[in-house]
């Protein structure tokens, strides 16, 4: 029996969207992408909240939606547990009363039972008999995840649900959510579109863009080895450039950017002579003492002129000027010091070339 | 005083905001939520008794219910009785007057609500009725109770369209309004003066009692 969510979309309106994704129980999956980019209407589709294109949508076994055979389950038949941006709680019931109204279907006294039970579970005792109102954001936050959950759904479905509080709180409940995972049996979708939140709480992320997904994998992977420069530019790359590769050798492969030549790691699914974008980490980017360290096999050295210095925190961001494009790297503060790094001042840097990823062009892409 | 114009008045009020509760629910959902086509057109057709004159209004309710017109003839011979001048006529017509005094209210009321509230109740496994009554009204009754009191208050003190459309017939659509206007016709200042101070009395007690519901209701709810 296939096990969690199986998903295939296809839709031209209201909102163009081509989407393909499976979520695992237990598996938290990130829909991240820009506003507008169809990762609420995915989710939306998934609870039966949208109205559907082409497709099917299967949980835990169970058909939701099939455009083929016309079947298309209401909302209240799908046992989802949703939290919405808002939260959306009733603002006329109590936090009790929002979380029992998820259980109509069991008798009075065990719903409240039930929901009390909840409310302890998401630390809120003491504030059943609160109205929403009466809640701060963190605490309405946690009524709305006791409400999705108290109906034991079959998936969780998250829509944006840290956005509405203060920063303190967020992390807070990044750790609840963190711990609950761990006992939850279900997939958990989250939508988001914050990158560093995904790369915390997600198993694997899904990239979207215009409708598409674009690349499927764990955050590592992805911040890695992005599928694309759309999607290297979606996790904020900055090093991201324009280059051809020349060729395969036995150890590397040969990379020609602004008239250098960047020995890399071994990259057999690119063909010689292709235009490729690429893409280095800012720790892939580093200073070349001044007392001629030898390089790495895989180390290039290459010649740059700081353009701009911003300081954030410890950290230094520092530009660099080669041909037409910019590096960035980022450097310690102590380091920059003991470098006595300036704005215009000429440098030598090594590129680190086995954390250099080589991506198809832009233009060959569909 | 006239008793029975009082009564009959009582009456046609109450029985107009009891058939217009479940229109206007209705009407004040649809027109709140759902995309219908042609909506601002519907919208001026609802509004369009708070414009037109009365005896405009009365004018061409009489032609639609006499009986020269097919609704008019099709009521003769389903109940053998005329529509024009029967309490059952005054009723129609009370109810056309007053829809934009219910729907319009209850449809700010609904149009209040956020659309994620209703659906975190699909989401929660309410059937369409569940909603309605767990979440909808109870967040709309504000609204929904101010309409019901307009429509009586209105109903109560209409003149205008009861007179073309029902005349004057004691006990059975002559109002307290038109009572009164028969006093003063007759020169029976007293019984018209005091006629017209019950029905200020009863009007401002239903306006008062409907505000101070209002502001308690609104006390114990965060929204509209």
């Amino acid at each position: 029996m296939p096990d969690g969510l199986h998903l295939t979309l296809q839709q031209q309106t209201p909102i163009p969207l081509e989407a393909r994704l499976h979520c695992a129980p237990g598996e938290v999956l990130a829909l991240v992408g820009p506003s507008g980019s169809g990762k609420t209407t995915l989710l939306r589709s998934i609870a039966g909240l949208h109205p559907h294109g082409q497709g099917r949508i299967e949980c835990h076994g169970v058909v939701w939606y099939d455009s083929a055979s016309r079947l298309c389950l209401p909302t209240q038949q799908r046992r989802v547990g949703m939290v919405f941006q808002q939260f959306a709680l009733f603002p006329h019931l109590s936090a009790l009363d929002n979380v029992a109204a998820a259980m109509l279907d069991l008798p009075a006294g065990e719903r409240r039972q039930h929901a009390q039970r909840w409310l302890a579970r998401m630390h809120l005792q003491g504030l059943e008999n609160r109205l929403p109102r009466q809640l701060s954001g963190g605490q309405q936050q946690r009524v709305a995840v006791a409400r999705a959950l108290a109906r034991e759904p079959q998936i969780l479905l998250l829509d944006e649900p840290f956005s509405a509080v203060d920063r303190a709180t967020r992390e807070a409940l990044y750790y609840e959510l963190a711990e609950l995972r761990e006992e939850l049996r279900m997939p958990v979708i989250l939508v988001t579109h914050d990158l560093d939140e995904a790369t915390l709480l997600a198993d694997r992320m899904c990239m979207l863009d215009h409708g598409r997904i674009l690349q499927t994998a764990t955050p590592d992977e992805l911040l890695r080895a992005p599928a694309s420069a759309a999607v290297a530019r979606m996790l904020g790359m900055r090093n991201l450039f324009a280059g051809t590769l020349l060729g395969h050798e036995s150890n590397c492969s040969v990379l020609r950017w602004q008239g250098q030549t960047l020995r890399i790691a071994r990259q057999l699914h690119m063909a010689p002579g292709e235009d490729v974008m690429w893409a280095v980490p800012g720790t892939g980017v580093m200073l070349l003492s001044s007392h001629g360290t030898s390089l790495q096999p895989l180390e290039n050295q290459v010649s740059v002129q700081v353009t701009r210095i911003l300081a954030l925190g410890e950290q230094l961001r520092v530009m660099l000027q080669c041909g037409s494009d910019t590096l960035t790297m980022s450097v310690p503060r102590h380091v920059a010091q003991r470098h006595a790094l300036s704005e215009g001042q000429p440098l030598q840097v090594r590129l680190r070339g086995e954390l250099i990823h080589v991506m198809p062009a832009a233009h060959t892409q569909g | 005083m006239d008793w029975t114009a009082l009564l009959l008045s009582l009456e046609l009020s109450l029985w107009t905001m009891l058939i217009l509760l479940p229109i206007g629910i209705w009407s004040g959902r649809r027109l709140a939520w759902t995309p219908v086509r042609g909506k601002s057109l519907l919208e001026a057709l609802v509004a369009l008794p708070l414009v037109l004159p009365p005896t405009v209004l009365g004018f061409y309710l009489l032609v639609a219910m006499g009986a020269g017109s097919p609704f008019g003839r099709a009521w003769e011979s389903l109940f053998g009785q005329q529509l024009t001048f029967s309490f059952a006529g005054l009723l129609i017509a009370s109810v056309i007057f007053n829809l934009p005094f219910a729907i319009q209210p209850m449809q700010r009321a609904f149009e209040a609500i956020a659309p994620e509230v209703r659906e975190a109740g699909r989401c929660c496994g309410m059937s369409p009725w569940q909603i309605l009554l767990r979440i909808e009204l109870p967040l709309a009754w504000p609204g929904i109770l101010s309409a019901l009191v307009l429509t009586f208050a209105h109903t109560l003190g209409e003149f205008g369209v009861v007179l073309m459309v029902g005349g004057s017939i004691p006990g059975e659509t002559r109002t307290i309004a038109v009572s009164i206007y028969d006093r003063v016709q007759a020169f029976d200042n007293q019984s018209a003066g005091l006629m017209s101070a019950v029905l200020l009395g009863i009007s401002l007690a239903a306006i008062s009692l409907s505000y101070l519901a209002t502001a308690r209701l609104q006390k114990s709810q965060p929204h509209a």
